[in-house]
């Protein structure tokens, strides 16, 4: 499938793929159809958080080069972070050398990407996970003021290999982004103008929120890439619970506006013993076609392809030979992928 | 608003109105996160409402500057949770002494318009999204009488708050029935570095005191509800509107200082 290099300009004319498994159907939308396919007492959830400059590069203490990847924060003032070795982002994650061996106590320094000269941010390895030695937890030399500052001045979004040119902070935000929680853009609300979501709602479709830490997309070591995604972090509002109750009770469907929320819903139904309840927690669920959702009836998601976790997911709403009708159709018509591609909407009575 | 136990960012924080305002916020059990170009400075004025048992933070940007922006939204959220207040007070005359029109250049205008319009637009876009989602939030601009009044010399900062003041209307119109509000307020001549270096020669005695005016800042704010969003007003003139009990309270504020 062809991808999208870059973001495009006019959101709402990209395409919008409609598949209804209830009645076996899809056909082809735009974005801007989006408030016509739902119907009053629907509810639209979407994930606020907003993306991180998750992506810093530095070097150990031998002057080797690495590039830490942020996924969040942990225990303790610590933070959770996948290590890349040498190259830059125009290498595919899978083509970057390894990186240095960084056992415990091993130190880290990141100059800035500007080169104002400003002392380098230094973090220490305070774990190692078994799942990769890729896979750390890190301290840094500062908390707070001191280290949210470093951290935006320095980092900058995780980038694609794909992509044209490097991605500012910008282009990998939201409309509505909140809380700086998402190691990779919740790309599936991507193209979603406000125009869109105030035309849902005038027209009587409810809009919430979830924030879900989406994490990182790929790293190109296969034990850490086959764990993914990590459990991430969820907050599920009690605005949000009380919207889905009363979308239930008006016989509406609660369409996830991306896989992060589905896992943040579900992952919260879950640790509720079947019941969706507010407040913030962790999930490591697996949704996949086995998975019977609670809470969510459809998702807007982008165009996946098999042999991707989303694609996984996505069974949990529709059955495989429907997906795999509906990815030839894609492919077909020309169809983007990836994070600035086109989108999907699987839900069902739509068509 | 509510004030206590929400969160408020505030542009050009490290002194004068908006160090004032960052204070009373604070008092009033706001938490605050102070923007402005230098360190040292706002770090000063960060550590002053800690000492005083206030939650604030501070970041180093320029709201003048495009790259900045995101970094200024992403980190405020960090530090003090999602933004319900957001204050844009950071503004630049341009190059002083002030001059005609005929001597500016088209460079020094457009850095004006950058810090002065331009960053309050992209500063409530990156922030407003949010807002309109959660139902609610206040954005409140900083203006001047230059905005109105075609005051020679004062070309390029007049044309800036008069399109700040159109820009507030518009936003107040398109959020209307979001939950969102929209205020401008002219604080007024005060006594600050700012005027100062617009006006040498003024009388100081003839000026307001910047902490005497982010109060009257906090009572509007308190007040918001109350004040139809898109509304410019003037600090000094401004009462809370009488039937409205809660306003009325706002007229006495519960300082702790």
């Amino acid at each position: 499938m062809k991808t999208a290099a870059w973001p495009r300009e006019e959101a709402e004319a990209e395409r919008l793929l409609v598949v209804d498994p209830s009645a076996e159907k899809m056909a082809d939308f735009a974005v801007r159809d989006l408030p016509s396919l739902l119907r009053a007492g629907d509810l639209l959830v979407v994930n606020d958080a907003a993306t991180l400059p998750a992506s810093l590069e530095g070097h150990d203490t031998e002057g080797a080069p690495v590039e830490v990847r942020l996924v969040g924060p942990a225990e303790e003032g610590t933070w959770t972070a996948a290590v890349l070795g040498a190259g830059n982002w125009r290498w595919r994650t899978e083509d970057r050398p390894a990186p240095p061996a960084l056992p415990v106590g091993s130190t880290l320094a990141f100059g800035s990407a500007h080169g104002d000269g400003a002392p380098a941010l230094r973090a220490t390895v305070v774990a190692v996970s078994e799942v990769s030695p890729r896979l750390v937890r890190l301290t840094f030399d500062r908390q707070g003021d001191d280290l949210w500052s470093a951290v935006y001045r320095r980092g900058r979004p995780v980038q694609y290999s794909y992509v044209r040119a490097p991605l500012a902070l910008w282009h990998v935000q939201t409309a509505y982004a909140t809380r700086p929680w998402a190691a990779e853009a919740p790309s599936a609300g991507r193209p979603l103008t406000w125009r869109v979501l105030l035309e849902a709602r005038r027209r009587g479709i409810a809009l919430a929120a979830v924030t879900h830490a989406a994490g990182l997309s790929s790293t190109g070591e296969p034990a850490l890439d086959a764990a993914l995604p990590l459990p991430e972090r969820f907050d599920v509002p009690a605005e949000t619970v009380a919207a889905v109750t009363r979308a239930r009770a008006a016989q509406g469907r609660v369409i996830a506006v991306g896989t992060t929320v589905v896992r943040a819903l579900e992952g919260a139904a879950d640790a509720g013993g079947g019941l969706l309840r507010a407040g913030e927690g962790r999930t490591s669920l697996r949704v996949d076609g086995h998975f019977r959702p609670r809470v969510v009836d459809g998702v807007l998601t982008g165009v996946h392809q098999p042999g991707e976790s989303h694609f996984d997911l996505l069974q949990a709403f529709a059955p495989e030979p429907l997906l795999r009708r509906a990815l030839a159709h894609a492919e077909h018509e020309g169809y983007l992928a990836h994070e600035f591609g086109d989108s999907c909407l699987i839900l069902p009575r739509s068509l | 608003m509510q004030i206590e136990g929400r969160s408020a960012l505030i542009t050009g924080g490290s002194q004068g109105l908006g160090a004032a305002l960052g204070r009373a916020l604070a008092r009033e059990g706001a938490r605050v996160v102070l923007v402005a170009r230098g360190a040292e400075e706002l770090t000063r004025v960060v550590d002053e409402i800690r000492a005083e048992g206030g939650d604030a933070h501070g970041f180093a940007a320029d709201v003048g500057a495009k790259e900045d922006i995101h970094r200024i939204a992403g980190a405020a959220s960090a530090l003090a949770g999602p933004i319900d207040l957001l204050v844009h007070n950071a503004s630049t005359l341009g190059p002083t002494p002030l001059r005609l029109l005929l001597d500016t250049e088209c460079e020094d205008l457009g850095r004006v318009l950058d810090v002065n319009l331009l960053g309050p637009f992209r500063l409530t876009r990156a922030l407003a999204g949010g807002m309109v989602l959660r139902g609610r939030g206040l954005v409140l601009q900083v203006t001047s009488d230059a905005s109105v009044n075609g005051y020679p010399t004062w070309g390029a900062y007049g044309v800036s708050k008069a399109a700040l003041d159109h820009l507030g209307r518009i936003w107040a119109a398109e959020l209307e029935g979001t939950g969102v509000r929209v205020l401008t307020v002219d604080p007024g001549e005060m006594h600050t570095a700012m005027h100062a270096t617009a006006l040498p020669d003024a009388d100081p005695a003839t000026l307001a005191d910047p902490a005497v005016v982010a109060r009257r800042l906090v009572a509007i704010i308190r007040a918001a509800e109350a004040i139809p969003t898109g509304t410019r007003l003037e600090a000094s003139t401004w009462t809370p509107p009488r039937w409205q009990p809660m306003a009325v309270g706002a007229a006495f504020p519960r300082g702790r200082g």
